[in-house]
């Protein structure tokens, strides 16, 4: 089996060779349009967004510690404000908005799309670049002008104290008469570009899926990471403008006296949760498809198998994606829907769990009879697939509208969001991370450093989420930066947890800045036979412009080895 | 396949998801009217029915053909935070029976020393019975306008759908809150 990709890899030590040309670095780095440092500049924003957002984590965690208040008070001071009490809660609800907006739109998103989507789905179909080069910048910097106009909400009056305190979810009526002043319009704007960027970024994914494939790639032959892109891709495309739709009644109605939510003037403050859910659950599913796709080539290149069951895989999450856009008012079961419309959410709901226990199932089928290595990018799926399954258990169980009036909005939830999220997606993104980091920069890190940032990991975050199961179940609200003496243990347990988490983010930075300066150059396949996509076929880094010759994936029998994709001729 | 060179396709494509994307920002913007005759048809959300004494008079025949039970509606009153009305039922509670028309009357006094107009919200809770709670008249359908100082009685003329008791979701209330809220009018038509 021959791919013409290879001949790329003689060209690749020649220093002066065409492929190679690179712009200075003001134009590399500022104006960008090559896929790969535009994916590169995702990567850098998402950990530096992260760090951020999991600063404000800290904060959190810190103050519900104990009970009663600690420290907000101290930080309203260093913010700028003048201490009061109401103050003080306040700065809980921005911090509570800040962490959720950054870690959905600023963390999670720009690493999973506009980062590892970037890198490799033009290297996985072997094409040259995205269809577009340009939007592709654009998108990029819009998303950096949304995180800085959030940042800004934060020093601006809005309305009890300085910041946006309104929740990610920015209900009516606490987001428009509740909180006066410019800090929520910030806030708002903020959706508003970086949705702008994400809309453009989903129509380019989409548009170099379907038509820059090299010749032999088709749909189905096509890697299932590059699958859920696609799904994302859609995702977004439907999702994003409902969102922009409704964030700009709030604004309407916050600035030029609209009453879209306002009962006052005939509207609905219920609407806008609707509309806000409408993009919110498939909100999830974008932040968690491109993880499943990651996760499926990692367990494929490490048990040496093609991924069991490929269709069934791709329209799995075909089908998730679809369903998803039917089950938005499970997060309002609560509001007063009445019996048959939470029977039509609940049963609706279930349905998912359907296309999603095919994933895990075939993830574990997979590795049935595989020859395991236990890499650290497979430690990592592995652990993802346990943590998302426990994610997946506790959101079946809120599926259910009966069970939910009592746990909703409890700290139940909060693990439940957590689990799948800071547990599922970001672990999928330390997975991808490790699989392809020496790809994309060319040296290899450190893998004792890997597993061990994996195992003080999985331990930092069981201990934070796992007793929030506890403290939901009886009766802790969440949102709130105090609570009574009775829930002070499992808050305690959480907080040491965050303290082991944050300590395993050191060892990945040592790991990081270690393989920068003294990593091993990293060869073109460095995970072997198990590896069989087409960016293995690639120098690490891969030249600067690939496949300017189009590689032709051979229509061989066993094509879809490993999660579909074409077989390189030497590994 | 055409032969089209690639750059024209791409454009095509993103073309037509562009318009994809303008058009589920048409449809969110759609969402508001469809929503509002979502709920006044379905009663969604305890959404009240406006009714015509031609209606009503048809509804009473019903009830006392079908014998009639009774049911106890409660009022509620409040105002907007802010705003100096004083605003109350006469009575807090009521007992009628289904499908009889009823009259409850509310008070409401302007405390302060310029002219305000309210418009008042309303819906009733367990909401699964707003399909069936039917007003003939009501002070809510209309702005109202107090003097500084001036007091009025505001009468709403309610019955309740014998329909109700065929709903298996609605037939075992026994209770049903009716609840309003003034709201002093930013640009009043009158
Ligand atoms: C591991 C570090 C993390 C810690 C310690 C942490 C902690 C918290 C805490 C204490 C809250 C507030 C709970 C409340 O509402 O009272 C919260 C909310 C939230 N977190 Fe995290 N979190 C972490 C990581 C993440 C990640 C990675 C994501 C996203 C992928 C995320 C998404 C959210 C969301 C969406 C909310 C809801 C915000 C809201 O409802 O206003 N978290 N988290
Ligand atoms: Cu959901």
């Amino acid at each position: 089996m021959v791919t013409t990709a290879d001949t790329f890899q003689a060209h690749t030590e020649e220093h002066h060779h065409e492929a190679d040309h690179k712009p200075g670095f003001f134009a590399r780095w500022f104006m960008s349009t090559n896929h790969k440092d535009i994916g590169t500049l995702y990567l850098i924003f998402a950990i530096f967004a992260g760090v951020v957002g999991g600063a404000i984590s800290g904060i959190m965690r810190f103050e519900l510690k104990e009970p009663g208040i600690q420290y907000l008070g101290w930080w309203v001071e260093f913010m700028g404000g003048e201490a009061g009490f109401d103050q003080t809660l306040h700065l809980w609800n921005v911090l509570i908005t800040a962490h959720g907006l950054i870690m959905v739109f600023f963390m999670v998103m720009p690493a999973m799309i506009g980062g590892f989507a970037n890198w490799f789905v033009p290297l996985m179909i072997g094409a040259p670049d995205m269809a577009f080069p340009r939007m592709n910048n654009v998108s990029f910097w819009l998303t950096f002008a949304g995180f800085i106009s959030l940042m800004l909400s934060a020093f601006v009056p809005g309305g009890t104290g300085n910041g946006a305190g309104i929740g990610w979810t920015a209900y009516a009526p606490l987001s428009t008469s509740g909180s006066p002043g410019p800090s929520v319009d910030f806030a708002i704007f903020s959706l508003h570009l970086a949705g702008a960027g994400s809309i453009m970024g989903a129509i380019n994914f989409i548009t170099t899926i379907f038509n820059m494939r090299a010749p032999g790639m088709t749909l189905h032959k096509m890697p299932l990471f590059v699958w859920s892109v696609l799904v994302t891709a859609f995702l977004l495309l439907l999702a994003l403008p409902v969102l922009a739709a409704a964030i700009t009644m709030l604004l309407t109605d916050r600035n030029f006296g609209t009453t879209f939510f306002d009962p006052m003037g005939g509207g609905d403050p219920l609407l806008y949760q609707h509309l806000f859910w409408f993009f919110g659950h498939p909100e999830v599913y974008i932040m968690i498809l491109p993880g499943f796709g990651m996760i499926s080539q990692i367990i494929a290149t490490f048990s040496r198998k093609p991924v069991f069951g490929y269709l069934g895989m791709a329209y799995a999450m075909v089908a998730i994606g679809l369903v998803g856009f039917v089950v938005w008012a499970h997060h309002m079961y609560t509001v007063g829907l009445s019996v048959n419309v939470k029977m039509y959410f609940t049963a609706a709901t279930m349905v998912i769990a359907v296309p999603t226990g095919i994933k895990i199932f075939s993830w574990i089928a997979t590795m049935w009879g595989g020859s395991l290595t236990f890499k650290s990018p497979m430690v990592w799926a592995l652990g993802f697939i346990f943590l998302f399954t426990v994610g997946g258990v506790t959101g079946v169980v809120l599926a259910n509208g009966g069970i939910d009036d009592n746990l909703h909005d409890t700290y139940y939830v909060v693990a439940h969001f957590h689990y799948v999220l800071s547990l599922g997606a970001v672990t999928a993104l330390f997975a991808g991370f490790y699989y392809w980091f020496p790809k994309m920069s060319g040296r290899m890190h450190n893998e004792f450093l890997a597993h061990l940032h994996f195992w003080v990991f999985f331990i930092g975050v069981n201990l934070i989420f796992f007793p929030m199961h506890f403290l939901g179940m009886n009766g802790m609200p969440r949102r709130y930066p105090d609570y009574t003496p009775a829930f002070e243990l499992w808050n305690s347990v959480a907080t040491h947890g965050y303290e082991i988490m944050g300590a395993s983010m050191v060892i990945f930075f040592i790991n990081i800045g270690y393989s920068l300066v003294a990593g091993k150059k990293a060869p073109a396949n460095y995970w072997g036979e198990g590896a069989t996509t087409l960016e293995w076929t690639l120098s690490s880094p891969p030249p600067y412009h690939q496949f300017e010759t189009l590689p032709v994936i051979d229509d061989g029998a066993d094509s879809h080895r490993h999660g579909g994709g074409a077989a390189p001729a030497h590994a | 396949m055409s032969t089209a060179p690639l750059q024209q396709k791409n454009r095509r494509i993103a073309i037509l998801f562009a318009v994809v994307a303008l058009g589920m920002l048409g449809l969110g913007y759609a969402a508001v009217p469809l929503y509002q005759m979502f709920c006044s048809v379905t009663g969604f959300g305890g959404t009240t029915q406006r009714a015509t004494q031609g209606d009503a008079d048809l509804a009473s025949r019903f009830a006392r053909s079908a014998g009639g039970t009774d049911i106890s509606v409660r009022f509620d009153a409040n105002v907007e935070r802010g705003m100096p009305w004083d605003f109350a039922p006469v009575q807090v509670k009521d007992t009628v029976t289904i499908g009889q028309r009823d009259m409850a009357i509310f008070t409401a006094r302007n405390n302060s020393d310029r002219p305000i107009t309210g418009t008042a919200t309303f819906n009733v809770e367990p909401e699964q019975t707003g399909a069936y709670f039917n007003k003939v008249q009501c002070f809510c359908f209309t702005e109202q306008t107090l003097q500084p100082g001036q007091q009025v009685r505001m009468p709403v003329l309610y019955y309740i759908d014998p329909a109700i008791l065929d709903d298996e979701n609605a037939k075992d209330v026994e209770q049903i809150t009716l609840s309003y809220t003034f709201h002093e009018a930013e640009d009043p038509t009158s």
